[in-house]
């Protein structure tokens, strides 16, 4: 018996291993050099100092922050709205329907993300698709200027993370007793009284974590904003990696990072917190 | 009167539902639609050519980068495969006092932005004087890759009935034959879908790969990334016309083989 349970504790070395020399060492070492001096040109100078952080608290980078802020939170609130229903409805599919709508949302998965984005550039831009259509229409009498703006970056978090929102929320309703919101109406509960008394509560696992699975990564897709909004729109994430290559300022941008994973873990406990489960719904 | 009422809301639903499907495959259709332009211009339709597939096979950088990535993700969800799927036994098996600890690092990769993760690497790694390149790349795409199997793996586990591994080990396994002959192909399918969503994940990667390929080595996202700033040739709409086509015909190839396998 003793030997046995050696053996299994044996099984999770690699693991163990391979997480803290690659996850947890980086991630150590990140927070050490946030307090570390920039060396100009290339590298860090190991001499205590607070200014990285302080340095966030110019206004030229807590407005980065705020934008960064806003989007993230513009964009989780349009991806509930437009996914929310998405993954109730595929819920009340019969199984054949739902196994084919879960196929038509997986497909898309093997486009590289970039080369969608591209679509909406093909789409969007001033001599492209959408123009022309709406010319033709005779809607507008010239050309809109729709490319590197605000709303196209936002239109671009929302292609791009609509999915993970759906597959939560349809986790969390497939799972669902039906008969509970039966029941709900059978003792006299209109449509929408049963809706937010039965299936909102039931669902909101799927939803929360839905959100989880749009707002972290929005905070850190520079490449959105990079290829939508032109150099315009500046998110943390863009700075981090401006930072990491051409401003070549490590400890900065270290500084930046734990600030940005303190913000997400504090999400994440909050939803934990909330809801008491422990893993994400919808990713497995 | 009921009934009328729950029919229109599916119709609804319906109309709902394909609706979202198009704003998700009209701009797949447009960069497919344009690998088939004559022009190079994405702005005007100069009629049907096959011009950009035939210099996309000559285009050796891009196919470069086509071998770097998929030699990349096999790599790298091979590895968080074997990581994964023993860790997650292990993990369920030894019930470690630090476990739930442990577990919830293993799972960070994918739980913090992968800006974050990328800009780590860069920075340990050069510490640590690795060399940039697939070496730097595969590490780090496994690190974010075993998340993704070890909770499916762990899921899969927790519904498992341990009566099973317990009658082999009565009837006298050793621990390492259970863990082969009855747990592992068990576990298999999840050990299989993990690994296709993690490859998936490993193949549309740009973030994390930009910080750690190096000066010298592109993996196809990073080649897209990097000819998106300076304008997209349709090489690259025939490219992933392709990619989607050999997606699409695997999946039929699955159906028919599994309908084959239900008659």
């Amino acid at each position: 018996m003793k030997k046995k349970k050696n053996l299994w504790s044996f099984a999770v070395l690699p693991l163990y291993l391979f997480t803290l020399v690659f996850v947890v060492g980086p991630l150590v070492y990140m927070a050490a050099i946030s307090f570390a001096t920039n060396k100009e040109g290339y590298g860090v100078l190991w001499r205590f100092t607070t200014e990285n952080y302080r340095k966030i608290l110019d206004p030229v980078y807590l407005e980065t922050f705020q934008q960064s802020l806003k989007l993230a939170f513009s964009s989780t609130l349009s991806i509930m709205l437009l996914g929310y229903p998405f993954g109730y409805f595929m819920a009340k599919l019969s199984d054949r329907r739902k196994k084919r709508m879960m196929l038509l949302l997986v497909i898309p998965f093997w486009v590289n993300s970039l080369i969608r984005l591209y679509g909406w550039i093909i789409i969007l831009q001033t001599k492209g698709a959408l123009n022309g259509f709406l010319l033709k229409l005779g809607l507008i009498e010239k050309p809109l200027k729709m490319l590197y703006s605000y709303p196209a970056v936002l239109l671009g978090m929302i292609y791009t993370l609509l999915p993970f929102m759906i597959l939560s929320v349809y986790s969390s309703a497939e799972k669902m007793d039906w008969s509970l919101v039966e029941a709900a109406m059978d003792l006299g509960a209109t449509p929408a009284q049963a809706f937010f008394s039965v299936t909102l509560k039931m669902t909101l696992p799927g939803l929360l974590s839905g959100m989880i699975l749009t707002f972290i990564p929005s905070m850190g897709l520079f490449f959105i904003a990079d290829i939508l909004g032109g150099n315009k729109i500046v998110l943390v994430g863009s700075l981090i990696q401006d930072q990491m290559s051409r401003g070549s300022n490590w400890p900065f941008a270290a500084a930046l990072a734990v600030i940005l994973t303190f913000l997400t873990t504090l999400i994440i406990y909050l939803y934990r917190k909330i809801t008491h489960v422990s893993e994400l719904e919808g990713l497995y | 009167m009921r009934k009328k009422k729950t029919r229109r809301k599916i119709k609804f639903s319906e109309i709902y539902l394909w609706l979202v499907l198009l704003f998700i495959y009209l701009p797949i259709g447009f960069v497919v639609l344009y690998s088939f332009n004559e022009s190079k211009s994405t702005a005007v339709w100069n009629g049907f050519s096959l011009r950009w597939y035939q210099t996309l096979f000559q285009d050796s950088s891009i196919l470069e980068a086509l071998k770097n990535s998929l030699l990349l993700g096999v790599l790298s969800c091979l590895a968080a495969a074997a990581i994964g799927t023993v860790g997650a036994v292990g993990l369920v098996k030894a019930k470690a006092k630090a476990g739930g600890v442990m577990e919830y690092i293993s799972t960070l990769p994918i739980m913090i932005p992968e800006i974050i993760l990328g800009m780590v690497f860069m920075a340990f790694f050069s510490v640590l004087h690795l060399p940039f390149g697939m070496v730097t790349l595969v590490i780090a795409h496994t690190a974010f890759c075993i998340p993704y199997i070890l909770m499916m793996v762990r899921a899969r586990l927790a519904g498992m009935d341990p009566a099973l591994e317990e009658a082999a080990m009565d009837l006298g396994a050793a621990p390492m034959r259970v863990f082969f002959d009855i747990t592992l192909p068990l576990v298999m399918p999840a050990v299989l879908s993990g690994s296709l969503l993690a490859f998936a994940m490993s193949l549309d990667d740009v973030v994390i790969s930009i910080f750690v390929n190096g000066p010298r080595l592109n993996t196809l996202p990073v080649k897209v990334y990097t000819q998106m700033k300076f304008g997209v040739t349709p090489e690259i709409n025939a490219l992933c016309t392709i990619m989607l086509a050999i997606t699409l015909l695997v999946l039929v190839a699955y159906r028919l083989a599994v309908y084959k396998k239900a008659d």
